[in-house]
């Protein structure tokens, strides 16, 4: 019987499986990028760094429900000085590193990109999406078509890197601005961002939990929206997509790569599994190709399609 | 679990120091000593307090009035709400039958209370700057006390004081609970003679429950997988002692 094998070629970046560390959770530090690493991770992704440090929004600022998480963290960081510094020797995690750039307009993508070129980094992903934050993604119109083509251009011209641009899956049309980040160089599209904003109102207190009011919804209640975006996407675009919301099990994976994903993003899971839900997806992933015949990741992307 | 805060009524106020007070309120807990939860004032924040008294489903959390939050907290009332959830992290490790002794520097002790209940017959030593800052003085009687202008006890620092009994006696597990320049050098004092020591962190905290990164100590989440670490995980942990990350992911010094 052939060998599983789930190591796959993203974009020339070779990833020992197909799990990768999604943006903004424990990408805040080496120490932990490289706990996640130990954890059976394939690639991990830093939390978005800007220009500038941000303390982000206050506490409360994630939350769960029945169906998932809510989340309006508010892109905190130590802005892109310190994170230069912290992500110095980024080769020393043991697993390639992504780096999440984020700016309230191009030029500032530009700045924190080149600001962290000294950095071994393998890939730059920037989030066009997020919809919680004042002045970023959503809230600044940069998931529209023309705003993701513009974008993502200007930060073409200045790194040879593979480039990722994450979208929304709030938008109806999603498959315009894959297509534009596409047509403007990128290597990849990271699908999806959190959906929403969603809300929680505490009906003792009579007030909405999360002190910025509304956040993000990701986990379990993304998944059938993610896989679908997905869906969508792989007829849109020729780029490989790597497929986040919602996964935390092996059939979750799956069910992503079948929809199109070549790779596929874990956040929320962490919270479901524990930090070793990498590990756990792959070891699940690895039974159920045995049980099915596949070998490879490549023969499962896409199958879902006609 | 659904991680939301559920709202509870003060059930009482005690006032424990000029600086310090006990918010008591009804709850059902299944709470560990070293386990912390958080605290929500709708539209104003949300932050980390450790459960200081635990009986009867009456839990009480003793707050040092420091800033914004906690000034709020002060100025409650019997019968106002407060937000809770959690209990979160790793709490500490209590064994049957050892020779222990808690260290409490500061607001510290309020972490080591339900845990110096539960284990009993204890060594105390409680420090602050000066007698007034002293908690808990009827609640366990037997402390050594130490103020570091000497208004009360032992003239010195916790650190002193501790270093002072281990001249007369050992232990076979010390928990510490302070500032941060204390607890490492509670560490090192106790690896050099080999006693087992537990210490529980304090970083800034936001999740809570282990996904959002911000309260990383060289790799390890203060709010799951501590804020108790023993020496063995300690010696690992690079930044103990050093640095911590600031509500901006900045690093500073301890
Ligand atoms: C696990 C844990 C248990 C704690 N238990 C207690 C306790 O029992 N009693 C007590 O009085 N204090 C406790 N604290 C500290 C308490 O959370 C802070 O004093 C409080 O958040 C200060 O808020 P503030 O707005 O009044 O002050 P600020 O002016 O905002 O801050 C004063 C100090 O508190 C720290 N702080 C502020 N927000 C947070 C946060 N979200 N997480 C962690 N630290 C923060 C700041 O870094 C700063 O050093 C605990 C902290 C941790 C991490
Ligand atoms: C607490 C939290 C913080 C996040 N921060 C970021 C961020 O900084 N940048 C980003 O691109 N996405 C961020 N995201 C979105 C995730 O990367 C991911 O797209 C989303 O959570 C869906 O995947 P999941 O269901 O596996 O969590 C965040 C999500 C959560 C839950």
């Amino acid at each position: 019987m052939p060998k599983i094998d789930l190591s796959i070629n993203l974009c020339n970046i070779k990833l020992a499986n197909p799990t990768i560390l999604a943006s903004g959770i424990l990408g805040t530090t080496k120490a932990l990028l490289k706990r996640v690493v130990e954890n059976g991770v394939g690639a991990v992704t830093i939390k978005s760094v800007s220009t500038e440090p941000r303390e982000g929004h206050k506490n409360p600022t994630v939350i769960t429900f029945e169906g998932g998480m809510l989340n309006a963290v508010g892109y905190s960081n130590p802005g892109v000085d310190a994170a230069a510094i912290e992500f110095a020797s980024i080769e020393d995690v043991g697993a390639p590193v992504i780096a999440s750039v984020i700016g309230t307009q191009k030029e500032d993508f530009v700045q924190v990109i080149n600001r962290l070129s000294k950095s071994k980094f393998s890939a730059i992903e920037i989030p066009l999406s997020c919809p919680h934050t004042p002045g970023f993604g959503m809230l600044a119109e940069q998931g529209t078509p023309q705003a993701t083509f513009d974008i993502t251009s200007a930060v073409r011209k200045v790194t040879k890197l593979p480039l990722f641009v994450k979208i929304s899956p709030n938008i109806p049309e999603i498959c315009t601005v894959a297509k534009a980040a596409e047509d403007a160089g990128a290597d990849a599209i990271t699908a999806v961002n959190s959906m929403g904003p969603g809300m929680v109102i505490n009906i003792e207190a009579q007030k909405p939990v999360l002190s910025f009011k509304v956040g993000g919804v990701t986990g379990d209640a993304l998944r059938p929206i993610a896989i679908r975006c997905v869906y969508d996407i792989y007829k849109a675009v020729k780029i490989p997509i790597i497929g986040v919301g919602g996964i935390s099990t092996g059939r979750h994976a799956i069910e992503m790569i079948m929809a199109g994903a070549s790779a596929i993003g874990i956040g929320t899971g962490i919270y479901y599994r524990g930090i070793d839900v990498f590990k756990k997806v792959c070891e699940e992933m690895t039974q159920w190709m045995q049980e099915n015949g596949f070998y490879s990741i490549n023969s499962i992307v896409g199958i879902a399609h006609d | 679990m659904i991680e939301q805060p559920i709202m509870v009524r003060i059930f009482d106020i005690t006032k424990e120091s000029p600086g310090v007070k006990t918010l008591f309120f009804k709850s059902k807990l299944n709470f560990e000593p070293g386990q912390f939860i958080m605290v929500w004032i709708p539209l104003l924040d949300e932050k980390p307090f450790t459960i200081s008294y635990f009986q009867e489903e009456l839990a009480g959390i003793s707050v040092l009035k420091k800033g914004l939050f906690t000034n709020a907290l002060h100025n409650m009332k019997k019968g106002d709400k407060l937000g809770i959830r959690g209990p979160y992290g790793r709490g500490f490790s209590i064994p049957k039958t050892l020779n222990s002794c808690v260290v409490g520097g500061g607001i510290g002790m309020a972490s080591l209370a339900t845990l110096t209940e539960r284990l009993g017959n204890v060594t105390i030593v409680q420090g602050t700057k000066t007698a007034s800052e002293i908690i808990y003085r009827e609640r366990f009687k037997n402390m050594n006390i130490c103020t570091e202008d000497g208004s009360i006890g032992f003239k010195g620092t916790t650190v002193d004081l501790f270093a002072e009994l281990l001249k007369k006696q050992s232990f076979q597990r010390v928990y510490a609970c302070g500032p941060e320049k204390m607890m490492y050098r509670i560490f090192e004092l106790c690896n050099s003679r080999y006693i087992e020591c537990e210490v529980s962190l304090d970083r800034y905290i936001k999740c809570g429950f282990g996904v959002c990164g911000q309260c990383d100590c060289s790799g390890q989440r203060i709010c799951i997988d501590g804020p108790v670490f023993p020496s063995n995980e300690l010696s690992n942990m690079k930044d103990f002692g050093k640095t911590l990350i600031l509500k901006n992911g900045k690093r500073a010094y301890c």
